[in-house]
């Protein structure tokens, strides 16, 4: 049993970065780029005005799912101000993030996926008039039957929406198993076996997308994007406009949030490159919100299965996972967000038998992808409501319960994924106490209650998206004899404070003020590639480069100072914009002259660093997916008020602990937890990217519910609780000065907090998400009529899995292979089959 | 971004000589006020006049005059000053509160008294841009000939999301709609029609001045409003009530509206009618908020699930009627609207 006065370890929060000498990280400071911002004076995508500049709007399927006969643009160019309109046959290549699902084309050619696929291009003088010209496009449907869920694709193989994928209308089926789960059970006091549903929903950026496309002066592309990853659509627009990627250059504007959402390679970014080669005119597209919700990328809806086997003391002696996840029209990250789905469970609790099965199949719906805590919510979610279930019938408290299982520090689990620091038991005893869980869990009101939930979550995905041996992050930095220092690093700025954590690095090492360092980021061009802002990378891989390039640097200024001063380099300190020697600290030189005395010795200073992840113990088939450097930590308590006539929730207060290794600028760091419990209420509550099928008989449309920021329900200021932030400080080796993310895991405990809060209010389980008071009120009335108190899915169907992938955890001898996989020739040669076919 | 439609922009001194526009433009010209209504509908082509006809320079618009013997509410005048308004107190309170509501700060700086009157009515499949009501075949509202929420309906039933007008109903209000040939006083209960085509009585070419109340002393009012956030949202449900009651907690005179479940704010008379001669205990209430809630028949082309929309209307009504007996109700108002003040 764990001890709620034990104190907490020597290295937590409030340590203080000045005891270890740090001047600028740990101090809470104001963001590089926050004035910029908060002034109005940050340059997004949507605000590049240039000369000469058309507009394009695109041309979107208004049919589900049919086949293209014919288009007839004549009567469209015919218009006056249309400078050009394009079809799918003047960009057929396709292209997609992941190599193995290359299923997109710029413009449809001959098949329409969804609702809002775009079909052509209108470039134009005024935006007004590209409009206007889209309804003069003349489209000759084929019309093709729909699906509009899972189940209906499982059952309905043909017409195919792909012509790829497993079978029919199934894209990819994922069956591993570590240990013999079967045995697991048998060994287990108790089975808990529970189905629960958790809706898609999007990201819902303030931004709307935006590209302004020109061809430069020599001929070559420049393009400025609201892209979270400038390098893939490098990639992907010399892939498709076949240009040598040397001229084409890729900037991300700042993102007016990202959340995944912006992670794909998007049409309107290939089209408006297209026709500002065409042209020789800048392009412009900003698209509307409801364009936003169709190139959407979201959450993906999933139907999942929990069978979990426990020992009287809560130990968990094996788990089973099916998920059945609806992909919509398009691959997208969709490949990885299955293994995903299945990859994080072991990372929290100890699990020594597991097996996940997962299936996700395509839908005529704008294509899921990723969003912030990318595959692993929805499974989250039932994994902590169920364990709410079992510390019940147990009768253990659920923060005992989790505590008991805890997963240690530098383990290896039985999925192979090597774990950093862990201290989720320091962040489950830190919300207790904040919480006052012992005095309120079962004990407050009718109508009030705690829930409480944990989640882990990656510090940057452990292998890149398509399979090469180089650097996940580079960083170059240019010192200036006047004492300036330029960073250029292909990171792109989201609003999640990269180029800040940039900053602060270099500024710390180098002793100098973080306002001295000029930041050239997310440009193609300028800097060296860091694989884009997504999987919570940047902080630790981009952080890590810049470390050791300003290191590097460092060593150069120290070397020519120590000279002039004649001490040895060991000797000098670079603090307060000087580099001197700590034994005298009046005897030195300032920043500037310390770089002067450099560049005279060793001619032009500038260094670069690079970080590469290590290597992942997971060799199986799908082990690409899950490793990470590192993982965070987090644990949160909900508070609830529920009606018990109306089935109303109000949400007054949340408290969460986030284990952050170390927090390198700790506003940036709390503004990331508050953004994250933010964004977790709303799906919790609230959100969801729901569709219409209008009556069959009298209908084909297959539309999405509401696209619009007024209807689709996303909360306001005036929704959000208060929220206290407890940070959780044990520097992991393996991140920059310990730091590990922040940026995605907070999110994910505040979904089944709600959940498990509403039960201790009112007694009913809602086993779905969001959590409305529609479902309330229904599980209440469950409950009054003495039946299960409880609103959820109560069947998961029927799925030809694929025999599963057997690979025996490390504790049974296992060497991260599959003893099974008759495909596989050696391990190396298969991961790089999986990730580039 | 969407864009908005060309249109010719007029902008009279006085009302004559903007109802002569009206006159003689006929139904292509709409009257233009604070625009948060019109203008994104023009932006999403649901409405696509050829001419718009400001009001912003006819100076008699926004004059509000209070008396104890009545008082005359000028159309324009905007949401944001009948909230922050002390005056709109007592008798008003529902008014400012149904007013302190609307969507957001920014809106309400610009949304007008009379706007919200007029304020277009409201359906999930037609509050969408040209290329989604496209997409499903548009809609008897507008370009189609088909009612999706209801198939089989042959009448529109797009739903009334003014949170003004059943305020105002319940305190009794009239309005004055001026045209080129005439003018005439309407009461606020008869201005609305159950068709959400036609939800209106005002003719293309009248326009509304005015809002006229009687003396409200001794009355008390409320408003209560269903919405899923704090901000921004549409009613879906509300409750308007307003109560003269004598000195001993009698209720001499009372008046019940049901807002956005229907096409038009429903009168709950008979609901209101059950209370006169009672005092407002468990028992007078319970009865009228059963009445009050078998007129909302919600369909499903709002947000919420239908059923429970129509299920938790007897309990608004209840909290309406409990707040004007003087219960303190600072803690369900903060729980569904995340506002604690009843002003």
């Amino acid at each position: 049993m764990s001890d709620q006065n034990e104190k907490p370890k020597s290295s937590v929060a409030g340590s203080g970065s000045n005891r270890e000498g740090f001047r600028v990280i740990g101090v809470p400071r104001r963001r590089v780029d926050g004035r910029a911002k908060v002034t109005g004076q940050t340059r997004f995508a949507d605000d590049f005005f240039l000369p000469r500049m058309a507009h394009c709007k695109l041309l979107r399927s208004v049919h589900p799912h049919a086949r293209i006969r014919r288009i007839d643009v004549s009567r469209a160019m015919a218009h006056p101000g249309v400078y050009l309109v394009l079809t799918g046959k003047d960009l057929p290549l396709q292209y997609g993030i992941l190599p193995v699902s290359q299923d997109e084309q710029a413009l449809c050619l001959d098949h329409v996926r969804h609702v809002g696929d775009p079909v052509a291009a209108v470039v134009a003088r005024e935006e007004l008039t590209a409009f206007e010209a889209l309804d003069l496009i003349d489209v000759d449907y084929e019309i093709l039957p729909t699906i509009a869920d899972p189940e209906e694709a499982l059952t309905t193989p043909e017409p195919r929406i792909h012509e790829y994928g497993e079978e029919g209308n199934v894209h990819k089926f994922v069956a591993l198993e570590f240990g013999d789960v079967e045995q697991g059970f048998a060994e287990a006091d108790e089975i808990f076996e529970d189905t629960f549903f958790y809706q898609g929903n999007t990201h819902l950026p303030i931004e709307q997308h935006a590209s302004v496309a020109i061809k430069d002066p020599d001929g070559k592309l420049t393009i400025w994007s609201s892209t979270q990853t400038p390098h893939y659509l490098h990639r992907a627009l010399a892939k498709v406009l076949e240009m040598p990627p040397a001229h084409i250059r890729v900037i991300a504007t700042p993102n007016g949030g990202g959340f995944g959402g912006k992670s794909d390679p998007f049409h309107h970014e290939i089209v408006v490159a297209k026709a500002a080669l065409l042209l020789d005119r800048p392009v412009k597209i900003c698209l509307t919100r409801e364009e936003v919700f169709y190139c959407h990328r979201g959450r993906h809806p999933v139907l999942m299965r929990f069978k979990t086997g426990v020992k009287k003391d809560g130990t968990i002696t094996g788990m089973h996972l099916r998920t059945l996840i609806d992909g919509g029209a398009y691959g997208s990250y969709g490949v990885a967000s299955t293994y995903y789905a299945g990859a994080l469970q072991t990372t929290t609790y100890r699990i020594p038998r597991y097996r996940y099965e997962g299936c996700r199949t395509f839908s005529n719906k704008p294509p899921c992808g990723p969003k912030r805590g990318h595959g692993t919510p929805q499974p989250r979610f039932g994994q902590e409501v169920q364990l709410d279930k079992i510390a019940e019938r147990l009768r253990i408290d659920p923060a005992d319960l989790r505590l008991r299982i805890v997963e240690a520090p530098n383990t290896v689990t039985a999925n192979f994924l090597r774990l950093g620091t862990v201290n989720l038991s320091e962040c489950i005893r830190r919300v207790v106490k904040v919480s006052d869980w012992k005095t309120k869990f079962r004990r407050l009101p009718e109508g009030r209650g705690v829930g409480m939930a944990c989640s882990a979550y990656l510090t940057g995905a452990g292998l890149p998206i398509y399979w090469n041996k180089m650097p996940h992050s580079g960083v170059q930095l240019k010192f200036d004899r006047g004492g300036g220092v330029s960073v250029f690093c292909g990171a792109t700025e989201i609003g999640q404070g990269s180029d800040d954590v940039l900053a602060g690095i270099v500024a710390e090492v180098l002793g100098i003020d973080p306002l001295d360092v000029r930041l050239f980021t997310g440009d193609t061009d300028l800097g060296p590639v860091d694989l884009g802002s997504y999987s919570s990378r940047v902080t630790l891989m981009a952080g890590n480069a810049a470390l050791q390039a300003a290191d590097r640097g460092k060593a150069l200024l120290a070397e020519a100072v120590a000279l002039k001063l004649e001490v040895p380099k060991e000797r000098l300190r670079f603090a307060g914009k000087r580099v001197f020697d700590s034994a005298a600290p009046d005897q030195g030189v300032s920043f500037a002259e310390a770089i002067c005395l450099a560049e005279a010795r060793f001619g032009t200073i500038g260094t670069v660093g690079s970080y590469t992840p290590p290597k992942s113990p997971a060799l199986y088939k799908g082990g690409g997916v899950g490793p990470s450097p590192t993982y965070s930590y987090s644990a949160a308590v909900v508070e609830v008020e529920v009606n018990p006539v109306t089935g109303w929730i109000h949400v007054p207060k949340v408290w969460i602990a986030h284990d952050i290794g170390r927090a390198l600028n700790p506003t940036l760091v709390r503004g990331q937890v508050e953004g994250s419990v933010y964004m977790g209420l709303g799906e919790a509550l609230m959100e969801e990217q729901e569709f219409r099928r209008l009556p069959k008989r009298l209908s084909h449309a297959l539309v999405h519910k509401f696209p619009s920021m007024l209807e689709y329900k996303s909360p306001t200021s005036l929704d959000m609780p208060q929220v206290v932030t407890e940070l959780i400080e044990d520097p992991d080796p393996r991140g920059p000065f310990g730091a590990k993310e922040v940026g995605q895991g907070p999110l994910l405990p505040i979904m089944p907090a709600v959940a498990n809060a509403v039960y201790d209010a009112v007694g009913v389980r809602i086993d779905e998400v969001p959590v409305t008071p529609e479902k309330v009120m229904k599980a209440l009335a469950e409950k009054r009529a003495g039946r299960e108190p409880r609103f959820g899915p109560d069947h998961f169907p029927r799925v030809n899995w694929p025999e599963a992938l057997r690979v025996p955890p490390p504790w049974e001898g296992g060497d991260g292979n599959a003893v099974n996989d008759v495909h596989r020739g050696t391990p190396r040669a298969m991961k790089e089959k999986v990730l580039a076919p | 971004m969407m864009r908005l439609p060309l249109f010719e922009f007029r902008a009279p001194q006085t009302v004559a000589e903007a109802v002569r526009i009206l006159d003689g433009e006929g139904p292509t010209a709409m009257p233009l006020a604070g625009g948060t209504d019109l203008l994104p509908n023009m932006k999403r082509r649901q409405q696509v006049p050829k001419t718009l006809v400001s009001l912003k320079h006819i100076q008699d618009l926004p004059r509000v005059e209070l008396s104890d013997s009545g008082s005359r509410l000028g159309a324009c005048v905007t949401l944001s000053e009948i909230a922050a308004d002390p005056r709109f107190r007592n008798g008003m309170t529902a008014l400012a509160q149904a007013a302190s509501f609307v969507a957001t700060p920014q809106i309400r700086n610009m949304a007008t008294l009379g706007g919200n009157l007029c304020l277009d009515t409201r359906c999930n499949y037609y509050d969408q841009n040209y290329e989604w009501r496209k997409s499903i075949g548009f809609c008897l509202k507008k370009d189609g000939d088909i009612c999706w929420v209801a198939p089989g309906s042959a009448k529109c039933m797009a739903v009334s999301s003014s949170d003004t007008a059943p305020a105002l109903m319940a305190l009794g209000a009239r309005v004055r709609l001026v045209s080129h040939s005439g003018e005439r006083e309407v009461p606020l209960t008869e201005l609305y029609q159950n068709d959400g085509i036609h939800y209106i009585q005002r003719q293309p070419k009248e326009l509304l001045t005015e809002v006229l109340l009687e003396s409200l002393r001794g009355w008390k009012s409320t408003y209560w409003k269903l919405r899923r956030r704090g901000s921004f949202d549409f009613p879906v449900l509300s409750v308007a009530a307003a109560v003269l009651l004598s000195y001993k907690g009698i209720v001499r005179e009372a008046r019940i509206v049901v807002g956005s479940a229907a096409c038009l704010p429903l009168v709950a008379a008979e609901a209101a009618r059950s209370l006169v001669g009672r005092p407002l205990d468990q028992e007078s209430i319970a009865q009228a908020a059963t009445l009050a809630a078998r007129m909302a028949k919600p369909l499903d082309n709002t947000d919420f699930d239908m059923t429970w929309r129509k299920r938790v209307t007897a309990e608004f009504v209840t909290y309406a009627l409990r707040e004007l007996r003087g219960d303190d109700l600072r803690g369900e108002r903060l729980l569904l609207t995340r506002h604690s003040s009843s002003l």
